[in-house]
């Protein structure tokens, strides 16, 4: 019976984490009494609107950055063997530190008196320093930062998998190295393009530190909305906009899965 | 290319001087020169790691060579990237691009030099056509069978109507049957299209029966190149007299010599062999000759071969179209002699004595 080594696991999740995420969604329809009373309000509401085309966009850039930004890094660390071990450990080393020092890190580079701002007014690009830190793009940046090694790893696994002499085919049939790039390697990476897109995604709808850290007062995100209104102790309000958070995360994963080829390269990735 | 007509083309000529790959600790390649003849089916014959796969890689520009040079139609092409160099190329596991159906990897070579895509739907269904799968076009490579990707790969490699085409051991995946179907159809090909083949494998009968001619790789060097019948002949070492076919070797101590003849002492027998080489007298020799070349004396009714030696059978195996004896001469060398199986021959017991012949022409000396 494999399925008991499970068991300890299942038990502690559904005590500690499955069963406190049910009675709090639960709240959002029953709180004070039996009612769908606050999700019918959402379309209504100019500020959940507001926070979650915010919380949508903020996402998206982020997610975008990561991709460009990571896949030259995944392409690196795939064909030139040699430096992979350096790049592996830059892109670990901050993976492993905690997204709160990290987050203090990029309040010390972006601030108004910031590394940043110095070495732009020192190069004589800035005359007077200029706002980064708590705008939209100091999030941008820093959550692009912290998610990046979620972008990179799927790719790097992908483009891994992709067997070299279907490369010397290329070539051997005429194909200059960008072409094989664009004909070979870009399509047969894709799965891992999707897994990271997926992840990078899904993870910074969710980010609550860094945003409330770097990120500018007025472009909060659902999570920031959320922690805002469980200090008001609004529950219902809190519990509801979390619910539409994990349906949101659920439907992308959902479809996902249902793009071609992509299911199966999450089976072929957990190997 | 260049608008060749089909048909016309005419196989690229390659010459590889002095060729040389080193790596960190091995010489995968050691000194390899070669004439390939436009239009010849060269195969480089050879055990595992003998080179025959960097030579090959070398040829298509994977692989940069250490030292040497590699001309193409008395070009060298040392510094071409693969790319540009118009060759056609096998890969041993087929290397089909797996997120392209058949057509368009058979098209893939023809969209790099810009053929239009009437033009290339055209050349694509005469290349399936050629090798045997028309209607397989629409599939994906993971929807074929080994056989298949193995056509398919090959349409895609002579698509484009290269003068050269590689195969790194093509046939080596594939069972017996199937792999003696498409050897035909290689050979086929080959006379169709008239261009340079050169074929890797570590398979002595396909080399035999496909080749024009053989060069026989060993630790990164060529043994000896020639005809298939040469190399079975007159095998010119010993290496090449143990990997093609089999080859019974005798210890000997050279006599004299007569014309191209040497005469050696050989198991208390005086024996002749072919000898292009001029041996000194007292030299320590050795001896080869094909098991089936040799012949129980007493079933030669009236030419008698020159060879002859006593012998014990130590050994007899029936197997079915010949049989099979191990002897032991009077110096105790074993040696094989395989006689086609007749119910019109005796068949010798162990331990009999027995003479054996055989011919000058059967002897060599390596
Ligand atoms: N990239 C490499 N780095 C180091 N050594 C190599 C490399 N490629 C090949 N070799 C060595 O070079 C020698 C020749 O290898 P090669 O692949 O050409 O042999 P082969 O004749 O094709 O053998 P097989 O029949 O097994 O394919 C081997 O000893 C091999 O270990
Ligand atoms: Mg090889």
């Amino acid at each position: 019976m494999p399925y008991l080594l499970a068991a300890p696991l299942i038990v502690f999740m559904l005590a500690f984490y499955a069963l406190p995420v049910v009675a709090m969604l639960m709240r959002s329809v029953s709180d004070p009494v039996w009612t769908v009373a606050n999700y019918a309000a959402l379309p209504d509401d100019a500020v959940f609107l507001k926070t979650f085309a915010n919380t949508f966009y903020t996402s998206l850039i982020v997610t975008v950055a990561s991709l460009l930004l990571g896949y030259p890094v995944a392409l690196a660390l795939v064909r030139a063997p040699r430096w992979a071990p350096l790049i592996l450990v830059l892109i670990m080393l901050p993976f492993w530190t905690s997204v709160l020092v990290r987050s203090y890190a990029w309040m010390v580079l972006l601030g108004r008196h910031g590394i940043l701002n110095e070495a732009l007014m020192a190069a004589g690009l800035l005359e007077r320093p200029m706002r980064i830190l708590n705008t939209p793009l100091a999030t941008q940046i820093a959550m692009s930062h912290i998610l990046l090694p979620y972008m990179i790893l799927p790719i790097a696994n992908a483009l891994r998998q992709i067997d070299p002499s279907l490369l010397r085919a290329a070539s051997g049939l005429g194909s200059p190295p960008w072409r094989t790039f664009l004909q070979v390697t870009l399509p047969l990476s894709m799965p891992g393009v999707a897994a990271g897109v997926l992840l990078v995604f899904v993870l910074a709808l969710g980010f609550y530190i860094t945003p409330a850290m770097v990120g500018g007062p007025r472009e909060i995100t659902i999570s920031m909305l959320i922690a805002q209104r469980v200090d008001q102790l609004d529950w219902a309000y809190a519990a509801t906009l979390s619910a539409v958070l994990l349906a949101t995360a659920l439907v992308l994963i959902g479809a996902f899965y249902r793009l071609p080829g992509v299911g199966n390269a999450f089976r072929m990735n957990a190997r | 290319m260049n608008g060749t007509a089909p048909g016309s083309i005419r196989g690229a000529s390659v010459l590889l001087a002095d060729l040389e790959k080193k790596y960190d600790r091995t010489n995968a390649v050691d000194g390899v020169s070669l004439d390939i003849r436009s239009g010849e089916f060269l195969t480089l014959l050879g055990p595992s790691g003998s080179g025959k796969t960097t030579t090959l890689m070398m040829i298509a520009g994977f692989e940069t060579p250490t030292a040497g040079d590699i001309a193409i139609d008395g070009q060298s092409v040392v510094a071409m990237p693969p790319y540009r160099r118009n060759i056609g190329m096998v890969f041993q596991n087929y290397a089909l691009f797996p997120h392209l159906t058949v057509e368009e990897n058979i098209g893939f070579p023809l969209k790099q030099r810009g053929v239009p895509k009437a033009e290339r739907a055209k050349l694509v269904g005469e290349a399936l056509e050629l090798v045997q799968l028309p209607g397989y076009g629409g599939r994906h490579p993971r929807q074929l069978s080994g056989g298949q990707q193995q056509r398919v790969a090959l349409a895609r490699a002579i698509v484009f109507k290269p003068r050269l085409l590689l195969m790194d051991e093509p046939l080596g995946a594939l069972d017996k049957q199937l792999r003696e179907n498409l050897q035909l159809e290689m050979r086929r090909l080959h006379a169709d299209l008239g261009i340079t083949f050169i074929y890797v494998t570590h398979d002595q009968e396909e080399a035999l029966t496909m080749s024009d001619r053989i060069a026989v790789m060993n630790d990164g060097k060529v043994a000896q190149v020639g005809r298939p019948e040469d190399l079975y002949d007159r095998p010119c070492n010993r290496f090449v007299a143990g990997f093609i076919g089999e080859s019974n070797f005798l210890p000997a101590i050279v006599r004299s010599l007569e014309d191209d003849i040497v005469v050696a002492e050989c198991e208390g027998v005086l024996v002749r062999a072919l000898c292009p080489a001029r041996p000194a007298t007292g030299t320590q020799v050795t001896l080869t000759t094909r098991p089936e070349r040799l012949r129980f004396a007493d079933t030669l009714n009236g030419h008698a071969p020159q060879n002859r030696m006593s012998v014990t059978v130590t050994e007899a195996v029936f197997a079915g179209e010949r049989c099979r004896y191990m002897l032991r001469a009077a110096d105790g060398t074993s040696m094989v002699l395989k006689e086609p199986s007749s119910a019109a021959i005796r068949r010798r017991n162990v331990g009999e004595q027995a003479e054996i012949a055989w011919s000058v022409a059967d002897t060599i000396l390596v």
